[in-house]
């Protein structure tokens, strides 16, 4: 919302303050300043001059000569303009002085742009004639101005005046950013409410007094509302020997400020209304309205209407329509129709105040694609007292601004009004929750600018009608503590019962899984939830895969944000692409983050939000570095237990022969692999690449932070190296189980230190080496401990098909 | 005899001077106090010596030894020290040579900013929980006094899965459930992910994170909320921090108020970071709603309670000048490693 601070001071006449001041202050009562900015920026030494005798240039032909009345003198001017002519007025900078823009309408400099008296072709030039662009302003605020050439001021404006007054640009315009609670301060007269409040100043709102022709409105029309759901109400004024006309100056200044282009008296009217008490209003021609009958009722979908901006609108039967006796003429509170536009030669004009439905107007504006200022206006839910005030200032303007005659009496069909709210006041409750000491007296004072009244006999505040916000103390505490002022609220910290700081085990683990990769060299990387569908066919899931039961968004940004995701390692794989693409070498990348497992179709609980611990990277390192990280991580969260590797995975979006199951205390509690060729090919990585997935909610439950010291073993250890031929299939999980499995209380460790694969060892076979130490706690082994734990567990692997190198 | 010792001395002196290599200085050492060396000759010669003057010679011999032993170690060490100072010139190392690093990986910088804002709410006694980012419509909305026809709960704003079910526009979620526990005082934070029907740009992000805050206690004040804020404010920015809370509107809160920082780039004095005002919005915040608490089963008239929500992305942004959203959410690795 954009307002000139003159308009608000018209209503705060008292008040006085400087830009900043103002900004300051009202942002800190709630009403919060987005900008402002002078409308008189960069304009420097401007005045009317008025243009005696033009002469051509003598070296130039597109220039001339003007001795230009600037009041006290005449001063040469020579200019490029085409379109001034002898006797006319025009806005002229002089020498030393600045304007806020080039001619040709583009940004304006900061600094704006300094003019000095010089000569041009030869011709001495002592000022410069100004365009309105020149002036930082444009053609669709001063329609009169010309599309090229000089700003030519009306007759009457006097010569060696302030041009930039005359213009009406010695005026800040403040744009305010307003809460969607505070309705009534979508007007000039709601935020000047607040100024006066602010700044503790009377508020002088204008007097409505309409002088009436003594005819009787319900001889010129009738209102029938059908829909009172969506119309609580309707109030209908006509105006008779309407005479269109440029609206006065002061008007057009206004709506110029606001951002509103003038037009003529009467749409200028309607639009100074509007935004003067934030009721939008709407004009008929009441010569195009059938039956004199206005009739407020739902459209039939299907329906089509063309609105005055010539578009033809599909309606549904939950869009409200102004009709008359036979066919609709306006979109409720949206925009009026082509049939009932008002034209110029318009004699008798119905005036609409209504009250609509706000979200069925700002649902059926969404759904036309037609947000108006009316709509946006309508759509925050308006009081309807404010219908009939508007009204009636729109026809006191129509008498007094002689744009024409008001007939008397309104139509007014009117649904019950919500009684005022009333709010017990209790001065210590509002201190208890503010933390302040104001006094009941002080508290008064506020609700008085507020026109919030208190009605003693029941200790009750009374809230006006035009605040629809406040409904319980709560509400009137924020009246205080706004007014009273957020920042003389003390500064304390909460008292009471003590609490322990702490976070939650699962973010532990989180944290230590965090801590973990980053120390193996993973960056933390993060991914949306949502995706496409299309993710299964890249990562090679069979058409019936658990995981392509997804949870789907119904209103998503596109497909490729459709659905929740249930596998975490499209995030991870597209991640790994870009940086792919980008030629970053060595990419280790982590993410913890959810999937999303639905429980049922169609959803009536919430799914099962899973945490995924997913690693994934290319370059250096292979399958067993992430082995690695994978079980430095156990390893930091207390898994101690051997964790089994299980190649029968089964995971098509791996490679085949280089993929297992994490399976830890008999539970699979992720996976590892090489990502299949075919998948890197599909997310462009000519690279093996290498994930790692943790389901966390399995993992948290297997961790502990516990620890207990085991002891520095005090007897010495005895180590035995095996060397075997193994068959090919015989996988080195397999000996080491043997050994686990054989090796007795004594076995201390076992270390692969070779395995070999070539021409020494027979077709079908692999050589592998074991270290493996043995060790007693209690006592120093003896060479026969040692032999009896080596005999079983050799015994053991040649159950395997292994055979002992010599 | 005493002459022949002096003698035998000086000359060993003189050796020794005279040598440059700690071999030589063993050659002498076996020349002299070997088994066959000089001294040990005069030694042997003692049964010449009349038996009351023995001792008196054997104290000269043993004087005579010692002197030798002494001055041997002391050519010893200086010949080491020569010898190391001479191995260690020859192993100078050129230390500007590029670090070998353990390519330790990056945090994400919203990670960094959470574990920031954790530490210090933990620091004042909160708890850090967490909400489901899947949850329905009573959740998200009518909890907190979110009405039917609000604007934030049309299509264009939210996530739907169905009509009960959404994504979570805000952790505010985290709030109602919570409270629905029943476990007063509450004290908590609750990180997390929501969503936003936003197009990407570089400002908007259909996913992003926020931090949510509760307290819940006997006697809690807009005034501790102040105070608290304030705190946090100057943990996070830096000891000079000023705050300033403005009126807003939050349907869950009342009163409400946005918590603005002085600039902590130019403190204050206003700057293109601060686009000239000195303050930068940083949370929204607010005394819990009385419809709220009567909702989760809390007497308003014996309870209260203040709430604060900060999108940890823009944290994040402010505090490491980030100046493109996406880069949070495109994983290059040559963003990630600068923080």
């Amino acid at each position: 919302m954009n307002t000139a601070l003159s308009w608000i001071k018209a209503y705060v006449p008292e008040l006085e303050c400087t830009d900043q001041e103002y900004c300051d202050a009202m942002t800190l009562t709630g009403t919060k300043v987005e900008n402002f900015a002078r409308l008189d920026k960069n304009l420097e030494k401007i005045v009317v001059g008025q243009i005696e005798k033009i002469e051509k240039h003598p070296d130039a032909d597109k220039l001339i000569i003007c001795q230009v009345n600037i009041g006290n003198e005449v001063i040469q001017i020579v200019t490029g303009a085409p379109n001034v002519k002898e006797g006319d007025k025009i806005p002229v900078v002089l020498d030393g002085g600045k304007v806020a823009g080039g001619h040709d309408g583009g940004p304006l400099p900061e600094d704006g742009i300094k003019i000095k008296a010089g000569k041009l072709r030869g011709i001495e030039s002592n000022g410069m004639m100004c365009s309105i662009e020149e002036l930082g302003s444009d053609r669709n605020m001063y329609p009169e101005a010309p599309e090229l050439g000089i700003y030519i001021f009306p007759e009457d404006a006097p010569v060696g005046a302030d041009a930039v007054e005359v213009l009406g640009m010695r005026d800040t315009v403040f744009e305010y950013e307003i809460t969607s609670n505070r309705v009534d301060c979508y007007s000039v007269l709601g935020i000047a409410r607040e100024a006066a409040a602010t700044f503790r100043k009377p508020f002088v709102p204008p007097v409505i007094e309409v002088k009436e022709n003594g005819e009787d409105v319900n001889d010129y029309v009738s209102v029938e509302v059908k829909d009172p759901d969506l119309c609580s109400r309707y109030c209908a004024r006509v105006c008779t020997n309407i005479k269109i006309a440029p609206s006065p100056e002061w008007m057009q200044r206004r709506l110029r400020a606001s951002g509103i282009r003038p037009i003529n008296n009467l749409v200028d009217i309607t639009n100074y209304v509007m935004e003067e008490y934030g009721q939008p209003m709407h004009a008929f021609d009441l010569d195009t309205v059938a039956g004199h009958k206005i009739i407020v009722r739902r459209a039939k979908d299907g329906d089509e209407f063309q609105t005055l901006d010539e578009q033809v609108r599909k309606l549904d039967k939950d869009m409200l329509m102004i009709c008359d006796a036979e066919k609709e003429i306006g979109i409720a509170g949206i925009m009026g129709g082509e049939n009932s536009k008002i034209t110029d030669e318009v004699k008798t004009v119905l005036f609409e105040a209504a009250t609509f439905n706000g979200p069925n107007i700002r649902k059926s504006a969404k759904r036309l694609g037609l947000r108006t200022d009316a709509s946006g206006k309508f759509e925050k839910g308006l009081d309807p007292h404010n219908a009939q005030e508007a009204i009636n200032r729109a026809c006191q303007l129509i008498q007094e601004l002689g744009c024409g005659e008001v007939v008397g009496g309104m139509v007014d069909v009117c649904q019950p009004m919500k009684d005022k709210a009333r709010i017990k006041f209790e001065p210590q409750k509002i201190n208890d929750l503010l933390g302040t000491e104001v006094s009941r007296e002080d508290m008064l004072d506020i609700f008085k600018m507020l026109e919030i009244a208190y009605d003693e006999s029941t200790n009750e505040l009374i809230a006006p009608t035009y605040r629809q916000d406040l409904e319980c103390r709560a509400d009137i505490a924020e009246e205080v503590a706004r007014f009273f002022g957020y920042d003389k609220i003390p500064t304390t910290l909460p008292t009471g019962e003590a609490t322990a700081g702490k976070i939650s085990y699962k973010l532990r683990i989180e944290q230590k899984a965090r801590d973990i990769a980053e120390y193996c060299g993973f960056s933390q990387g993060m991914n949306y939830s949502f995706e496409s569908p299309k993710v299964f066919d890249k990562l090679l899931l069979p058409a019936d895969s658990p995981l392509r039961k997804t949870i789907v968004i119904a209103n998503p940004l596109g497909e490729d944000f459709s659905i929740m995701r249930t596998i975490s390692l499209n995030g991870m794989m597209t991640s790994l692409a870009s940086n792919y693409n980008r030629r970053n070498k060595d990419v280790r990348l982590y993410e913890l983050g959810n999937i999303y497992l639905p429980h049922q179709f169609p959803l009536t609980e919430r799914p099962d939000e899973r945490m995924q611990f997913t690693l994934g990277m290319y370059g250096e390192g292979d399958f067993y570095t992430m082995k690695g990280v994978i079980e430095e991580f156990f390893d930091a969260v207390g898994m101690k237990k051997k964790t089994v590797y299980d190649p029968n995975s089964g995971k098509p979006f791996l490679h085949p022969g280089r993929q297992a199951d994490i399976v830890y205390d008999g539970e699979t509690v992720g996976y590892l692999g090489e990502v299949h060729p075919v998948v890197c090919k599909n997310y462009d990585i000519a690279a093996k690449v290498y994930v790692a997935v943790l389901d966390m909610p399995l993992i948290v439950n297997k961790t502990t932070f516990d620890r207990k010291y085991e002891g520095i073993a005090k007897y010495p250890a005895v180590s035995r190296d095996i060397s075997m031929v193994v068959p090919k299939n015989i996988l080195a999980g397999q000996i080491e189980a043997m050994i686990e499995q054989r090796g007795g209380k004594i076995l201390e460790s076992y270390q692969l230190f070779d395995i070999y694969e070539g021409e020494q060892i027979k077709e079908g076979f692999k050589s592998v080496a074991y270290s493996i130490t043995f060790r007693a706690k209690d006592r120093t082994l003896e060479e026969g401990d040692v032999s009896g734990a080596m005999k079983k567990i050799l015994n053991g692997l040649e159950g395997l098909g292994i055979e002992l190198r010599q | 005899m005493k002459e022949k010792l002096e003698q035998i001395k000086a000359e060993a002196l003189k050796q020794i001077e005279s040598s440059d290599a700690l071999d030589k200085l063993n050659e002498i050492r076996v020349n002299y106090l070997g088994k066959k060396g000089e001294l040990t000759a005069v030694l042997k010669g003692m049964k010449d010596v009349a038996a009351e003057d023995r001792p008196k010679v054997g104290q000269m011999v043993n004087d005579t030894r010692q002197e030798i032993e002494r001055v041997l170690e002391e050519a010893k060490v200086r010949m080491e020290n020569v010898v190391l100072e001479a191995r260690m010139k020859s192993e100078t190392i050129d230390v500007t040579l590029p670090a070998k690093k353990n390519h330790v990986g990056h945090r994400h910088p919203n990670t960094i900013a959470l574990e920031e804002v954790e530490r210090i709410f933990v620091g004042m006694g909160y708890e850090v929980v967490e909400g489901p980012e899947v949850d329905t419509d009573y959740y998200n909305f009518e909890a907190l006094n979110i009405p039917e026809d609000h604007p934030a709960k049309d299509e264009q704003d939210t996530f739907y899965i169905n009509g009960d079910f959404l994504l979570r526009t805000q952790t505010s979620n985290t709030q109602v459930h919570e409270m629905e526990k029943g476990k007063l005082p509450i004290r908590m934070i609750a990180p997390g992910r929501v969503f936003r029907s936003d197009e990407v740009d570089a400002t908007h992000s259909p996913s992003f994170h926020q931090i949510e805050g509760l307290v819940i206690d006997k006697h809690i004040t807009f005034a501790d909320l102040k105070g608290t804020l304030a705190e946090f404010a100057r943990e996070l920015f830096g000891e000079d921090t000023k705050v300033k809370f403005r009126p807003h509107h939050f349907n869950f809160t009342e009163p409400s108020a946005e918590m603005d920082v002085s600039c902590f780039k130019c403190g204050g004095k206003g700057c293109r970071f601060c686009k000239g005002s000195g303050w930068i919005e940083i949370l929204g915040c607010g005394m819990v709603h009385p419809n709220v608490l009567t909702m989760s089963g809390i007497n308003p008239e014996e309870y209260s309670g203040f709430a604060f929500g900060v999108g940890l992305e823009r944290i994040a942004l402010l505090k490491y000048e980030i100046d493109d959203m996406r880069l949070l959410y495109e994983n290059d690795i040559r963003f990630l490693k600068q923080f």
